[in-house]
């Protein structure tokens, strides 16, 4: 069993100590905007905010988030206004299949809050997210625009 | 006008709403009189590509699939056009197999691979769209009691001239829909386009930025439990046996189940439950000897016994390239080398599927909804009439979900658990171990020169694995695998041979090894532009002339492919003096009717690391339905070929695939993202593929721009496998 605070809402789950966030945010909770695609913290699907920070949740067994602030691409947008980068993905059509955005969304508005106008090389630094489709120069558009509405 | 709609005195339809799939589907009665078909929310089908409500919102439905390609935006743009229809109120939805096949295909093939979403179904989608508003018109014409021919149709509005009137599309649709569809209507002249050749956007963005897109492995059904799988890490093996017992108590488990002859999976409330416990499964395997032996350096050694030997399927000739190497003044000569890729789709393989004895039913992404619903039948034992196929949107297709190896596993499982809801997911691991891998190949190619260093003959000699000998034996031609060709063929849009050479010789030595190859992007496009351009740069260098100008003297009877490699060089800026170490390479390619070509600039620091500083490519696809998505399609081409040329290998050892994650198989990362600049130049007449072509250029025109960089020519792939500089 853990207590899970999720987007602003408590949700105790019973589940092993160990089972990755992931896994609990999918299918114990239900909120499948978190995606899962390697299990190994490699490719940044399934990265959601913990207190704040870009967390790859695959490989952070819920026992370590217990009391601590969870959001997910759910959760990110306020008061029905999206997040600013999630405006950008829009205005600059960012995704091909989708599958990745998530994550990468929720690594982009963590980086924006530690650094709110990044350069190039930092985004080279924080943005570590895998895309197939290779949306990556959209991305670097879109994240460059996003800061600029700060 | 040539075909006034009639009324429809055929038995009629009517619609009701499908299953989950939220779509019209047409039943015939036999008695009553003339009716709409509606969809699920009781608007009325003006034909089956159309739906306009009440609010004059247009749906336009989409056969093919949308991997994140564009296609069903830029199909749309092509349909809303010939509608003059309102862009701003077109959404678009995808029907499924089964209503496809109760509805007599109406709207032709689903297949989505080679490029071929808008190039093969242009004109359907175009006609769909006329027809549908020369329905529209006719309906607001019998209103007014006017000629059609007197009415006009912009932006959902139909127009009478003569007299003033309007009437918005959301008006007469109703009454649109009971009339006959004329059996064709005319297209616009592309001069008239409007929405077709705008950067409009996409259409399916908006849920994909708040976590709200259902992708197939986000499916949630009553009951539904999970699967985990594991099949034999050797291709070909099987299952001797398996100890349930040691899993079944594990958390959440319910069953142990075999999947067909080689697999078995753990079925559990959730899926984590059933990964651990399907890690933690003893599974003794049945594996055939000889194949527990095969390794990376046996298939390359197999594969090199193609390059020399006597026999080989002929792909494209003409003189006699044999001799004229034979009496040649000087000689080049070269081996290349291109490892198996794995598509490593973001979401990995899976599928949701409830059976019954009455029916089995499936919630699952797919490039071919036609022949998944056939496979769906097959798995299942029930007759087609009896399943059904719900194609959901696909986190990555690349070719991989062309084929449904998971989709019989899913079925194999759930009939095991009639009336249960079971979705299976593959680990990223079974993904990468039980892919269906671009295929490797060898190439040894032989140039020849006379004395003024005139290119007088060429002999490429590819030698591996065919895809087709696999997945469609029945395609080969007398045991030769056209497809091998790929991008070298004398002639067609399945890629021409860009060059004019006195004697030529293009053969391919099949040798098939028991790793399953596939499509993969590109397909064999892929490593016969890396062979073909890497070694036209080694005879420039051979011939001591400049790669740009030594292709242009071999292309003059191929406009099209030096009007795109002309494009790029000029943009680059081909022939002035590039940043101070950075250095230059081309590649032109021509395949799925489009022609490609790129600039790449590098540089190779002392200790050999390589930059990708900048991209310039051009593309010349005829007609460019929207330009801002083909420059997307472009860029993102780089990552998925780069990816490939500087990491991608799938190695062998005791007859297995060695890399099992991200962490072995390394892809780009946006800190390894050249700039792209992306020249769309449509030259018209010709309705080319976008999706893939690029990927074509990538590598090789990055090889050559490292060659130059450094003056040592890279033959085989990954980069990561060789040292840029020697010191």
């Amino acid at each position: 069993m853990a207590r899970l605070t999720i987007n602003g809402t408590v949700h105790d789950v019973n589940v092993a100590p160990d089972t990755p966030l992931l896994w609990a945010i999918r299918e114990w909770v239900g909120l499948t905007g978190t995606k899962y695609g390697c299990g190994v913290a490699q490719c940044g699907a399934c990265t959601v905010h913990v207190d704040g920070e870009a967390t790859r949740s695959c490989q952070t067994p819920v026992s370590a988030v217990e009391g601590k602030k969870i959001t997910t691409i759910e959760g990110l947008a306020a008061n029905g206004t999206l997040h600013k980068v999630q405006q950008a993905w829009i205005d600059n059509d960012v995704p091909q299949c989708g599958y990745c955005q998530s994550g990468m969304i929720m690594a982009v508005a963590a980086l924006l809050k530690d650094k709110p106008k990044p350069s190039d090389a930092d985004i080279n630094d924080a943005i570590t997210n895998i895309c197939r489709c290779g949306t990556f120069q959209q991305v670097r558009e879109a994240i460059h625009a996003a800061a600029a509405k700060a | 006008m040539n075909h006034i709609p009639q009324l429809n005195r055929r038995s009629f339809l009517i619609a009701t709403a499908a299953a989950g799939g939220g779509l019209a589907i047409g039943l015939d009665l036999p008695f009553g009189g003339p009716a709409a078909v509606r969809a699920a929310d009781g608007s009325p089908e003006v034909t089956a590509w159309v739906v306009i409500k009440p609010d004059d919102a247009v749906v336009i439905r989409i056969a093919r699939s949308e991997m994140g390609q564009g296609t069903a935006t830029g199909l749309a743009q092509m349909l809303a056009e010939e509608l003059e229809c309102d862009w701003s109120k077109v959404s678009i939805e995808f029907p499924t197999p089964g209503e496809s096949l109760k509805r007599g295909k109406p709207w032709g093939r689903m297949f989505t691979a080679g490029s071929r979403g808008i190039r093969e179904s242009n004109e359907m989608v175009r006609k769909g769209g006329a027809i549908a508003r020369t329905m529209l018109i006719q309906a607001a014409a019998t209103t007014w009691s006017v000629p059609a021919g007197e009415c006009t149709a912009a932006n959902s509005v139909i127009t009478h001239k003569p007299s003033g009137r309007t009437v918005s599309f959301g008006k007469v649709a109703e009454a649109a829909g009971k009339l006959e569809a004329p059996k064709d209507a005319a297209l616009k002249d592309p001069k008239d386009w409007k929405i077709i050749g705008k950067p409009v956007k996409r259409l399916d963005t908006a849920p994909k930025v708040v976590g709200g897109l259902t992708y197939s492995i986000d499916v949630k059904q009553p009951g539904m439990l999970l699967a985990a799988v594991r099949a034999c890490p050797v291709f070909g093996g099987k299952v001797k046996s398996f100890d349930a017992a040691k899993v079944s108590g594990m958390p959440g488990v319910k069953k142990v189940v075999p999947v067909g002859e080689n697999a078995v999976a753990v079925v559990a409330e959730h899926w984590w439950e059933a990964k651990k416990a399907v890690d933690a499964l003893p599974i003794q395997w049945d594996v055939d000897p000889e194949k527990a032996k095969v390794s990376s350096a046996s298939i390359a050694a197999f594969m090199k016994t193609g390059l020399d030997a006597t026999e080989a399927f002929v792909g494209n000739q003409n003189g006699d390239a044999k001799a004229a190497i034979a009496g040649a003044a000087k000689k080049v000569e070269a081996v290349y080398g291109y490892p198996y890729q794995n598509h490593a789709t973001m979401e990995p393989m899976n599928a949701t599927v409830r059976f019954t004895p009455e029916k089995c039913e499936a919630w699952a992404s797919t490039q071919d909804a036609d022949v998944a619903l056939a496979a769906l039948a097959e798995a299942s034992g029930l007759p087609i009439e009896k399943c059904e196929f719900y194609k959901l949107p696909l986190g990555g297709g690349f070719g991989r979900r062309t084929t449904h190896d998971w989709l019989h596993q899913a079925v194999a499982i759930a009939k095991q658990m009639p009336g249960t809801p079971v979705k299976l997911i593959w680990s990223r691991e079974e993904d990468m171990t039980q892919g269906r891998y671009h295929p490797a190949t060898q190439c040894k190619l032989v140039g020849a020169f006379d004395a003024g260093n005139n290119l007088t003959a060429l002999h490429m000699r590819l030698a591996g694995q065919s895809i087709l000998a696999y997945v469609r034996p029945q395609a080969l031609e007398n045991g030769k695998d056209p497809f091998a060709f790929q991008g070298l063929n004398a002639a067609g849009p399945e890629g021409q041979f860009g060059y004019t050479v006195p004697n030529l010789l293009i053969d391919h030595a099949m040798r098939n090894t028991h790793v399953p190859p596939h499509f993969w992007r590109g397909v064999n496009n892929n490593h016969n532009a890396i062979y073909l351009e890497c070694f036209i740069d080694e005879l420039a260098k051979a011939a001591g002339q400049d790669p740009l100008e030594f292709r242009r003297k071999l292309m003059a009877n191929h406009p099209k492919h030096l009007a795109v490699l002309n494009a790029v060089a000029e943009h680059a800026g081909w022939g002035k003096p590039a940043p101070q170490g950075v250095f230059r390479g081309l590649a032109q390619h021509m395949g799925y009717g489009s022609y490609v070509a790129a600039c790449a600039e590098v540089s190779v620091s002392d200790k050999g690391v390589l930059k990708i500083h900048r991209i310039v490519a051009a593309t010349d696809c005829g007609y460019a339905v929207n330009p801002a998505q083909i420059e997307r399609q472009v860029a993102g081409s780089f990552v998925y070929g780069l990816s490939a040329a500087l990491y991608g290998e799938c190695t062998v050892k005791d007859g297995a695939i060695v890399e099992t994650n991200f962490d072995s198989y390394n892809v780009l990362r946006i800190d390894e993202m050249p700039k792209v600049e992306v020249l769309v130049r449509p030259s018209g007449g010709f309705w080319g593929g976008v999706g893939e072509p690029t990927i074509f250029v990538a590598a090789p025109a990055v090889l050559n721009a490292i060659a130059a960089a450094t003056g040592k020519r890279i033959r085989t792939l990954p980069l990561k496998n060789h040292k840029l500089r020697d010191a």
